[in-house]
């Protein structure tokens, strides 16, 4: 009689742990904004700066960060890039499953091998990627990202591209689940996309 | 003047020195409220056809004014029919996107409904109780629909 009752109490406490981690997992409020109802990310298809066709399925189960960017950007992508590499230090082992993907939006003067070169001085895990003008155009509305380009005055061969400056975070299964604005901090960031990868 | 009428005036203007200094501490040292911490704005249904029709709908302010612990958090709804650029972002129909802010400063994001093409929002700190809770719910007065 003893013996069923307590294993009773053990399921019963089992059952609750159970729902009341489901429960915390749930309510993990993010920093940054948040999409409800979250929806699929477009798939997208350009070539990646690590060689291989950059798909964004190729990181189910991982948490993706996607930022569009370029590599002569005097402010904003060096310091996007820099909060992403010390928020994925930050996450210690954790950090293994944050992938930062950056797309240019300079494809004349960004090529794959000099996007690698750019990734690497933030972390040579980063990923950046490049195709033809009309895969960038495809791909910079599927994700609602303006671009404008503007010359530098006094010189007719230099140039800026005025960027939209936030990144996605992109959760396991592949659903767009928050967009981080520019100068959110590396905490902030660290702290969202460990509470994606606990969803 | 009759005394009673000098005692009269007298304490009709003790009694106004009173509810005005009542006013006052009250307005700068009660907790500020709010219903709820979200400002929304939406894109109602239809929006996109009238757009195409050449209507030119404002759906958005070019500065969009919180204040943290009263109104921090930003939602954009879109109750249209097709995807739309919503300030900085894409949002799909019938989604709708909460952006929290947490520290006081001036954002910019940009934003091509907007013949500036920016969005500014800007998010004050949390009005402590004094000089700057006063000045914040005399600032509110002018904003209809603003808590207080």
């Amino acid at each position: 009689m003893l013996d069923i009752s307590v294993r009773s109490l053990a399921a019963f406490l089992v059952l609750l742990a159970i729902v009341l981690g489901g429960a915390a997992a749930q309510g993990a409020e993010l920093r940054s904004g948040v999409f409800k109802p979250a929806r699929m990310a477009p798939e997208i298809s350009l070539k990646g700066s690590d060689g291989a066709e950059l798909k964004l399925a190729r990181y189910r189960g991982k948490i993706v960060a996607l930022g569009f960017g370029y590599t002569s950007c005097p402010d904003v992508c060096p310091t996007t890039l820099s909060n992403l590499a010390q928020a994925r230090a930050k996450l210690g082992a954790a950090g293994k499953d944050l992938q930062v993907v950056y797309i240019t939006v300079d494809p004349e003067r960004d090529s794959l091998q000099r996007l690698k070169a750019y990734m690497g001085q933030f972390d040579p895990t980063f990923i950046g990627a490049t195709g033809t003008p009309e895969q960038l155009a495809a791909t910079r509305k599927a994700y609602g990202i303006e671009v404008k380009r503007q010359n530098v005055e006094g010189n007719k061969s230099e140039y800026w591209v005025h960027h939209s400056s936030f990144i996605y975070l992109i959760d396991r299964a592949g659903n767009i689940r928050a967009l981080l604005p520019y100068g959110v901090t590396d905490e902030d960031i660290a702290h969202d996309v460990k509470a994606l990868l606990d969803d | 003047m009759p005394a009673m009428k000098i005692r009269r005036r007298y304490l009709f203007a003790a009694a106004l020195i009173a509810v005005a200094v009542g006013a006052t501490a009250w307005a700068a040292l009660t907790p500020v409220r709010a219903d709820s911490n979200e400002l929304v704005y939406m894109i109602p249904k239809g929006t996109w056809a009238r757009r195409m029709a050449g209507e030119n709908l404002q759906v958005l302010p070019d500065e969009i004014h919180l204040t943290l612990g009263v109104k921090d958090i930003l939602v954009l709804r879109n109750d249209d029919d097709v995807p739309q650029l919503f300030g900085p972002v894409l949002i799909m129909p019938g989604q709708s996107f909460q952006l929290p802010f947490s520290r006081a400063s001036r954002y910019q994001f940009v934003c091509s409904l907007h013949v500036s093409g920016r969005l500014d929002v800007i998010v004050a700190p949390h009005p402590e109780p004094g000089w700057a809770r006063l000045r914040w719910r005399v600032a509110a007065l002018a904003q209809p629909g603003a808590s207080l």
